[in-house]
């Protein structure tokens, strides 16, 4: 049954790779809205998990869940404390808007 | 029972610490509004005692399944974390009652992020390094935005967060190529791994990762651009505990992570990071000539200096490491006592932060003026004064190790640095005195006093013993 359709590491890390590349992008290209941003963080550590745990089954490791989970309980205090800043920044300036963030050039 | 305590022990300083955080969390809830006062002297006095349980370890141990490492190289760099937290704790303590920042969380908030910055120089597990990571960057991300009412703060605290996450993020993505590739996590494992064969070109693509997501956290170029907006925004203890603590914390993890479990990739990073730290040291020095505003001066200069602390990381040898360490020991308390002046500018109540605000200081305050003077000769690295000596070690060590061409750029860098370092000198001695500066509160001028007698004279007297500590530390990284 060894056929074309099989899915192996390199397909998983593939995804992985995409969906990296995809959440980087978001941070940078992206001009609009500073939740897009948080979205695409959450993205970036999502592909992280698909490769770890893509690699943990490969290498018949358990390290690599147990890394997957401790990173699925860091971005949910990662996201509260984005959400937190970003409450507090849009009552200062009434907006979320990329290209509003400038009040210091660098 | 018995071997879940005995791991613990190695850990006690960590452990106490963290659990002195919750307490004083608890303690703040329940002081009601003047609670921060005492929340921050108790903090410091955990910080003391803290630094009192680190001198009882000595010698090498691992905790937690070989998460956890203690040996001389952590001990030194932790004491050097907690006199630069300590130290930034008491020149806020004038500055957050007076600017309405007046909240028992700050103390807290700093302390957890020592814990944090301790587990990350005690890592020997890429888990344990991401956890202590995190633990360090989440409590900064909050203390950047911690003026909840200032547009600048919240404006910090933003790009800090987002640019910061994205680190995380590229940290990460090298870790688990390495643990695909190298099939573990462990860094004593890697290192044998590594030592066993030529490494996988997928390891050593996590390895670049990794080193581009720490250097996001040393503010190395070409990963700085967060760092001028973040000093400048940011409540400026909070900038001066940025220029101190976490630094040094994240150049030590830098050590230990290149040094320790990929040792053997020497050649490889070598060119990664002798071009971090050409970039920072141009970049630093150039951009820093055009600034106005002090803290970006600043933010400019601790990038040249990360440039140079990052050429005696290139060199990869134990001498190299204690350079790095002697280095970044006084960096910390020059650094510390220039911000201790910076937080004191205050005119007629308010706070200012341009450099021409210091205009006339040698009238108004001489031994201010004579202070700043010696703080910035400290960091031109202007014999006799201890910041030269930080250079010349550096320099030395590199220069051992055969990197000429990086050890003349180091040099002509430096050259450059004296000009805009002697400008804050000629601003403040020799410009006319145009709104004269108020006088700094009594902790904040004992702070300066202290850490500019270290800077000049009491560094070479002492310096034996900080140079032994440094030496021992290298070398328990290299046994």
């Amino acid at each position: 049954m060894e056929t074309m359709m099989d899915i192996g590491l390199g397909h998983y890390l593939s995804v992985a790779a995409i969906l990296f590349i995809l959440g980087v992008f978001g941070i940078f290209l992206n001009r609009r809205n500073v939740i897009i941003i948080l979205m695409s963080i959450e993205l970036i550590l999502l592909a992280v998990n698909i490769n770890l745990v893509a690699f943990s089954v490969f290498l018949h490791d358990l390290v690599g869940q147990v890394f997957a989970l401790f990173i699925l309980t860091v971005a949910a205090a990662e996201a509260a404390i984005g959400l937190a800043i970003l409450v507090i920044y849009f009552r200062n300036r009434g907006s979320i808007a990329v290209e509003d963030i400038n009040l210091m050039k660098g | 029972m018995q071997p879940v305590l005995t791991d613990l022990i190695p850990a006690l300083p960590e452990i106490f610490l963290a659990v002195a955080a919750l307490l004083l969390l608890m303690l703040g809830v329940f002081s009601g509004k003047n609670g921060t006062r005492l929340v921050s002297g108790l903090a410091l006095v955990a910080l003391v005692v803290t630094a009192v349980l680190l001198f009882r370890q000595e010698g090498y141990d691992v905790a937690f399944s070989g998460l956890f490492i203690t040996d001389s190289f952590a001990v030194f760099s932790k004491l050097l974390i907690l006199l630069g937290t300590g130290l930034s704790l008491i020149i806020a303590q004038n500055f957050i009652a007076r600017e309405d920042m007046d909240r028992f969380e700050y103390p807290v908030l700093m302390v957890l992020a020592t814990v944090g910055m301790m587990m990350m120089v005690s890592a020997n597990d890429l888990l344990s390094l991401y956890v202590g990571l995190e633990l360090q960057s989440l409590s900064l991300y909050v203390i950047a935005a911690f003026r909840r009412d200032s547009a600048k703060s919240t404006e910090a605290g933003l790009k800090y967060f987002v640019l910061g996450a994205l680190s995380s993020g590229m940290l990460l993505y090298g870790i688990s190529m390495i643990y695909g590739f190298a099939g573990t996590t462990n860094f004593i494992t890697i290192a044998q791994v590594l030592q066993a064969g030529p490494a996988s070109l997928g390891v050593i693509v996590g390895l670049v990762f990794v080193a581009a997501g720490l250097a996001f956290k040393i503010s190395a170029v070409p990963f700085h651009m967060w760092t001028p907006d973040v000093y400048e925004g940011a409540p400026t203890p909070v900038s001066a505990f940025f220029a101190v603590a976490p630094k040094v914390a994240a150049i030590c993890l830098f050590i230990r992570v290149l040094e320790g479990p990929f040792g053997s990739l020497l050649p490889q990073w070598r060119q990664v990071i002798e071009f971090c730290a050409v970039a920072s040291m141009l970049v630093g020095s150039l951009a820093a000539i055009r600034q106005t505003n002090i803290k970006r001066l600043m933010a400019y200069s601790s990038i040249a200096n990360i440039g140079y602390a990052l050429v005696g990381v290139a060199a990869g040898t134990a001498d190299g490491v204690q350079a790095v360490l002697i280095y970044m020991a006084i960096y910390l308390v020059m650094t510390v006592g220039t911000f201790a002046i910076i937080i004191g500018m205050r005119q007629k109540g308010k706070a200012v932060e341009e450099i021409a605000d210091l205009a006339g200081l040698s009238k108004t305050s001489p031994m201010l003026a004579l202070a700043l003077a010696v703080f910035m000769f400290s960091m031109a690295g202007v014999p006799p004064a201890a910041g030269f000596f930080g250079k010349l070690l550096v320099f030395m060590a590199a220069w051992k190790a055969g990197l000429y061409p990086l050890s003349i750029i180091m040099a002509l860098t430096s050259g450059i640095s004296l000009y805009y370092y002697l400008k804050v000198c000629k601003v403040s001695w020799f410009d006319d005195v145009k709104e004269p500066l108020d006088r700094p509160a009594a902790g904040l001028s004992w702070v300066v006093t202290a850490t500019a007698l270290v800077v000049f004279p009491v560094a070479l007297v002492i310096g034996t013993p900080v140079l032994n500590g440094a030496a021992a530390a290298a070398a328990s990284l290299f046994h």
